[in-house]
């Protein structure tokens, strides 16, 4: 993002966790509700990136590891003749699917109750900082009329 | 159905007199703000009222099915329409554009059909291009900055404005089937105030799945999740539309149909959004609230809960079911890894069974209707085909569990809802015949009165 810009800029999604990056524009004089918001949503940020890059590299093993060993239960090669990945059908992968998300599930449940959080936080917080900033505002075009 | 009927008084004019045998006089409108209206302008309007009414009548009672040209059967033939529009569209459009049609409705309904046809067109068709094409765009770095003249479109993906048109449009069939003549400014206040709900509920519910969102394909060009919006104006834009939209439900139809959205928006955004990722059981929370809306219809017309709105309100549970389990079998990778709890992903047998069974629940309802007086007996005649054949493909489904089974099954459920709807329609018991026997038995009793007397 540009040096001159006074906002924040959101990235392309991550190979990992497919969340986009936010780089955060940081006011010279940040006031301190506008400091907490922006260090919740990076916090938010980051607790998010290292959560679905685990675990989308968890589900990628996984199914690598489960197809390798039903290929080889089944005595077939990871690739064919023709160098093309060799794949299981779905019915096959629905089994792989079942077992993962059962799983996950808890840990799931434990993120859902974390995420819920902080996004209501952040919200909020973003409310009050657009409820200062209104104010100022009003309060500055008074105080400009007046003059 | 409760309907105050007063004695008018006797009037010169020969035509009006047949006008009153035939009609209702000043009824208990249960839309309040109509109720106001006809108040105001009772004299006024009152023949041309009933006349419009009997034009509209007529054409029903001739039950011909070619005589498509009333104003009612419009909203119902509407979203049949819109499913076919939205097919040719996906068949053409490679490309990913951002504007995602439809998300997760209410209850799952076929707008992720659409996005799901989408994806499986792009899939087996040119892959590379239209990938290509929508990552260039993505690589870049964009300004968190709201683009005004982005907003309409930008709200419009956030409140998944065309999943709430399909949802008004089955609240504007429960209006049309609830048996008493049709008010126009009840109906549209009603279809606004349904969507307005919906739109909130929609904004809300993509508020909390931002980072689900992003992880599956189906959902990750949404607003929230590429940053074209912040978390608090989609909150305050919900707030916008829920309020006052409930407040019109409310105020300009009756409270219960206000009530009933109210309690629609909790069910979809703080029961089903969180159970989807806990148990298997949001699957039928969602069900409800797709059959939620043509209940809502029914109550603005009549303003009371009969057994006919929730007839179709069940109509719209069991169809929810075939429809949705269709559509999650071929989701089941995406679901698994987003951390979604669906039965075709935890328990496929039950996933199968449960839409075979809801299939042929479909064609027990379709029974009733007639008992319940809201259709003629010609409706389960009418509808038998194609509850026969859903229910076939719903068996087929059962029986082989893949992935063209499913396929056949979701899109035979995408004509099969406003099939069933329209014909319902063209069966509905006009109103106009009920009152005729009611008058007749009337008074035959009064002139055995009469004859007794002296």
């Amino acid at each position: 993002p540009p040096a001159h810009s006074h906002s924040d800029w959101i990235g392309p999604p991550d190979k990992h966790s497919n969340l986009r990056p936010i780089i955060f524009y940081v006011p010279p004089e940040e006031s301190a509700l506008e400091r907490r918001l922006r260090e919740a949503r990076q916090e938010a940020q980051a607790s998010n990136q290292r959560f679905w890059a685990q675990h989308n590299r968890a589900f990628r093993k996984e199914k690598e590891e489960f197809i390798y060993s039903r290929l080889k239960a089944k005595g077939l090669e990871m690739r064919d003749d023709s160098g093309q990945k060799a794949t299981l059908n779905a019915e096959e992968m629905a089994e792989f699917y079942k077992d993962f998300l059962s799983k996950n599930l808890k840990k799931h449940l434990q993120y859902n109750r974390d995420w819920y959080k902080r996004n209501f936080t952040i919200t909020f917080l973003m409310g009050q900082v657009a409820l200062v900033r209104a104010l100022r505002w009003l309060r500055r075009r008074k105080k400009n009329v007046e003059q | 159905m409760s309907a105050a009927r007063r004695c008018r008084p006797p009037r010169a004019l020969a035509g009006l007199f047949v006008w009153h045998l035939r009609n209702t006089g000043i009824r208990q409108i249960p839309c309040q703000f109509v109720n106001l209206c006809h108040v105001a302008n009772e004299k006024l309007i009152t023949f041309q009222y009933f006349n419009f009414l009997k034009r509209m009548y007529v054409t029903q009672c001739n039950k011909d099915l070619s005589q498509q040209a009333k104003p009612k059967s419009d909203s119902i033939v509407s979203p049949f329409h819109e499913h076919q529009q939205l097919h040719r569209e996906k068949k053409v459009v490679h490309k990913i554009s951002p504007v995602s049609p439809v998300h997760q409705s209410w209850s799952e309904t076929s707008s992720r059909s659409e996005l799901r046809e989408m994806k499986s067109a792009v899939e087996t068709e040119d892959s590379v291009t239209p990938v290509g094409a929508e990552s260039k765009e993505d690589r870049q770095w964009k300004e968190m900055k709201l683009q005004l003249d982005d907003l309409p479109g930008i709200l419009a993906r956030l409140s998944k404005v065309k999943l709430t048109a399909l949802v008004v449009s089955t609240t504007s069939a429960g209006f049309a089937m609830a048996p008493v003549p049709f008010e126009l400014t009840c109906f549209l206040l009603a279809s606004l105030g349904t969507g307005l709900a919906s739109c909130a509920a929609n904004s809300i519910n993509q508020f909390f799945e931002v980072p689900f969102d992003s992880n599956m394909n189906r959902t990750k060009n949404r607003p929230l999740v590429r940053g074209q919006i912040s978390p608090l104006l989609a909150v305050c834009f919900a707030a916008s539309c829920g309020i006052p939209g409930i407040a019109l439900l409310t105020l300009g139809v009756n409270p219960l149909t206000g009530a009933l959205g109210a309690f629609n928006i909790f069910l979809y955004t703080c029961c089903y959004t969180p159970l989807k990722r806990m148990s298997i059981s949001n699957t039928w929370v969602g069900a409800v609230v797709g059959a939620i809306p043509p209940i809502m219809g029914w109550t603005a017309a009549t303003g009371s809960l009969d057994a006919g709105a929730l007839l179709l309100g069940g109509i719209l549970y069991s169809w929810q079911f075939p429809h949705f389990n269709a559509l999650s079998w071929g989701l089941r990778e995406d679901y698994s890894r987003g951390g979604y709890c669906m039965m075709s992903v935890t328990h496929p047998g039950l996933c199968r069974r449960v839409a075979l069974r809801h299939c042929l629940a479909l064609i027990g309802l379709s029974t009733v209707a007639p008992v319940l007086n809201i259709t003629t007996w010609t409706f389960p005649v009418i509808s038998l085909p194609i509850n026969l054949y859903i229910s076939y493909l719903g068996f087929r489904f059962y029986r082989d569990a893949d992935r063209s089974s499913s396929r056949k099954l979701f899109f035979c459920s995408l004509w099969h809802l406003p099939m069933l709807l329209l014909v319902m329609f063209t069966c509905k018991k006009s109103v106009l015949e009920k009152e005729d026997k009611g008058d007749l038995l009337g008074k035959s009793h009064e002139r055995a009165v009469e004859i007794r007397l002296p």
